[in-house]
């Protein structure tokens, strides 16, 4: 069982005296695509926030290891450097901050941690280049402040351009389809899709199955109440789609 | 009477003869009524006064200071030495070694025509009616930190742009405070720019060594005659043993522009005022100032524009960012006279705070005396911003760093209203190392202030 990339073992986690998850498991390995569906309210996005680290939630129970690395124990930046990427529901605007400082700032301090010598000008800009085409981001938003006066779609595919650049063995999209329209949809589950490997998994939470047509998972979560309620293959997005989420709820009063 | 005060008036009285020998005639004869000013005003402000709620100026003026009265000049030229390395930024510079004028053999080998930048106490010799024309014109002497710096000050900083001189290169004022005495220098500066034309002049506030304790009483005057544009720069790094008592005062004619950007990176005490008259119609005036406090530093800006023709326009932009135990105040308004319509001003301060100890007191104020008229001001004090910072944590950035990044991120907006674009970049590169804990002191500069 050495490769199993991510194992969640009863993971509990409140936000000030709130218990939101209450017994998460999980396993993913290298290669997967794991969708976690469920209400609004579920606990998906206070699960992605607490695997990367968010200092607002405090973890009472459970264990996380990634690829054998107790990821609890890490800070946020060190999680990222190990290789775990939280796309946010709602990225950040961060005014007077450069895209292109944000990033150097970002590659570099990865590189620090695995005692690597800082990028060169001129390779940093051909990795911005490369991985821009990707997403196909503009040009010029890279040189406005992060993420400041993007749309929608702008935010979106900022995210998984920074997905590219770091190039992470566990993305966790966390409602990434939200507020885009079907263009840019396709342009950002294309990038996703072509950044997926044999070595690397993605854990894509969503409310609508609608994303799952164009990032095939190989496993349906149900998120109801902090815990897993049912797993499934990738027909159990159709049948929460077809049935919505009562039934669920219903089995789990 | 305060014992600051009181000390100073005895200097005055003692040393009366002494500061007229080396100083000049229109300096001089304003000397008696400034005493007496000062006299009359009893005491500087203190805290808790109007318009002085978190700083005493008494207690800045209050320790034993020495006045150079009799001008010894500095045992090594330290002005020779030093250079403020603004790279790519070619300025005419001269040097103010405490309170004395010393100009460098290039501003006086390239003197463009049409400029003329010297001693205050030279000028006052050599152009006795243009100096009376403005000396003590826009500051008052009711105001008894204008009058304590009338009364003692012997040499300044004249700086006149004749009429259509339109300036490339800028002026750079380097002001060194170099003893090992306690001293307080009183520094003057009269910039007249005649009717259309361009200056911008950079000064940097330096402390050189920090064992003895050193003040700086500051009157600057700003006279911007029709159609003059004025860029004054103003860049304090000192350090905890300097205090600094500086007041601006302006006055601008008929569609003059005056952009003023003052940065406090570091200091001990410092109170700054920025008067600004505008007396003619279509003028526009800007402010900005930056401050960034750590330890016990404590900054206080205080800005009142007056607008007393029509259709002026101002724009106000005070930032701080305060850490540790550091202390920010300010204070600003905005008048608008009756009858000046079409009156456009606002005013803004944002201020973050990155520790528990750290304290800001804002008062922002408008004095509106007629209709037609656009005006706004805001104040909002806050820390750093936590969605921000574990955003870019997520993404590897590690959280000093981070901090860092929002703290020089949160002054971008101060940099950016600066024209020059070397002093822009400079100021960025300055803020930047100052955030990252590198002590004052430009390290292109020769003098080894920083050591």
């Amino acid at each position: 069982m050495n490769d199993i990339l991510l194992k969640v073992t009863d993971l509990h986690a409140k936000v000030e005296d709130k218990e939101i998850l209450r017994g998460i498991d999980l396993e993913i390995r290298p290669g997967e695509v794991h969708a976690i569906m469920g209400p609004n309210g579920s606990g998906k996005s206070t699960l992605s926030s607490v695997l990367a680290g968010n200092p607002a939630f405090t973890v009472t129970r459970g264990s996380a290891i990634f690829h054998g690395v107790d990821l609890l124990s890490l800070s946020p930046e060190d999680r990222s450097h190990e290789g775990l990427f939280l796309s946010f529901q709602y990225p950040v605007e961060i005014p007077g901050v450069s895209m292109v400082n944000f990033m150097r700032a970002a590659v570099n301090a990865k590189r620090k941690y695995f005692n690597e010598e800082p990028l060169g000008a001129g390779e940093f800009l051909k990795l911005m280049r490369q991985k821009r085409a990707i997403v196909e981001l503009d040009n010029k938003l890279a040189s406005r402040s992060v993420n400041e006066g993007f749309s929608g779609g702008e935010k979106k595919r900022n995210e998984i351009f920074q997905m590219a650049v770091l190039e992470p063995r566990l993305s966790i999209l966390d409602e990434t389809d939200s507020g885009l329209d079907i263009d840019a949809l396709r342009i950002v589950a294309g990038g996703v899709n072509q950044l997926k490997t044999s070595q690397n998994a993605t854990i894509v939470i969503t409310h609508y199955q609608r994303l799952l047509d164009y990032i095939k998972p190989d496993f349906v979560h149900v998120l109801y109440k902090g815990r897993i309620v049912r797993t499934g293959g990738p027909e159990l997005a159709l049948e929460l789609e077809e049935k919505g989420y009562d039934w669920i709820k219903e089995e789990n009063r | 009477m305060s014992t600051a005060v009181d000390q100073y008036l005895d200097l005055y009285r003692v040393h009366a003869e002494a500061l007229n020998a080396h100083s000049a005639g229109v300096l001089n004869s304003m000397r008696g009524e400034a005493a007496g000013a000062l006299a009359r005003a009893g005491r500087f402000p203190v805290r808790g006064d109007e318009g002085y709620e978190k700083t005493s100026v008494d207690e800045m003026f209050a320790p034993d200071f020495g006045v150079n009265v009799n001008r010894v000049n500095m045992p090594v030229d330290v002005g020779a030495s030093f250079r403020c390395g603004v790279p790519n930024l070619s300025t005419l510079l001269a040097v103010v070694v405490n309170d004395r004028f010393v100009p460098t053999s290039t501003l006086l080998k390239n003197l463009p025509a049409g400029l003329t930048v010297c001693s205050l106490a030279q000028a006052a010799r050599e152009m006795p009616s243009l100096v009376e024309k403005h000396y003590g014109k826009a500051a008052p002497l009711s105001d008894a930190s204008v009058a304590l710096n009338t009364m003692l000050a012997q040499d300044g900083v004249f700086i006149h742009v004749a009429r259509g001189t339109r300036l490339e290169k800028a002026v750079q004022l380097v002001d060194i405070f170099h003893t090992s005495t306690p001293l307080l220098a009183p520094r003057r500066v009269l910039v007249v720019a005649e009717e259309d034309s361009h200056v911008a002049i950079l000064k940097c506030d330096h402390t050189q060594g920090s064992e003895a304790s050193c003040l700086s009483s500051e009157v600057v005057e700003i006279f911007a005659a029709e159609g003059a544009r004025v860029e004054w720069y103003d860049i304090e790094e000192s350090n905890d043993a300097t205090s600094r008592r500086s007041q601006l005062f302006a006055r601008q004619d008929r569609g003059s522009e005056l952009h003023i950007c003052s940065a406090t990176l570091t200091n001990g005490v410092t109170r700054n005022d920025f008067h600004i008259d505008v007396t003619g119609e279509h003028a526009s005036t800007r402010l900005s100032a930056m401050a960034i406090g750590s330890d016990r530093q404590h900054i206080d800006n205080s800005s009142m524009i007056r607008h007393a023709a029509c259709h002026g326009r101002s724009n106000q932009l005070l930032k701080y960012v305060l850490d540790d135990d550091a202390g920010g105040a300010f204070e600003g308004s905005i008048e608008v006279c009756h009858g000046a319509r079409f009156v456009e001003a606002y005013q803004s301060n944002r201020n973050m705070l990155a520790s528990k100890g750290a304290r800001m007191h804002a008062k922002p104020q408008l004095l509106i005396y007629n209709d037609d008229v656009k005006c706004s001001h805001g104040a909002t004090t806050g820390q750093v911003d936590e969605n921000a910072l574990f955003y870019m944590r997520t993404r590897g950035i590690p959280e000093d760093e981070a901090r860092r990044m929002l703290m020089q991120a949160f002054m971008v907006d101060v940099i950016d209203t600066i024209s020059l674009e070397p002093l822009r970049d400079r100021l960025r590169h300055m803020v930047d190392r100052r955030f990252a804990g590198v002590k004052a002191g430009c390290s292109e500069c020769a003098s080894g202030c920083s050591e």
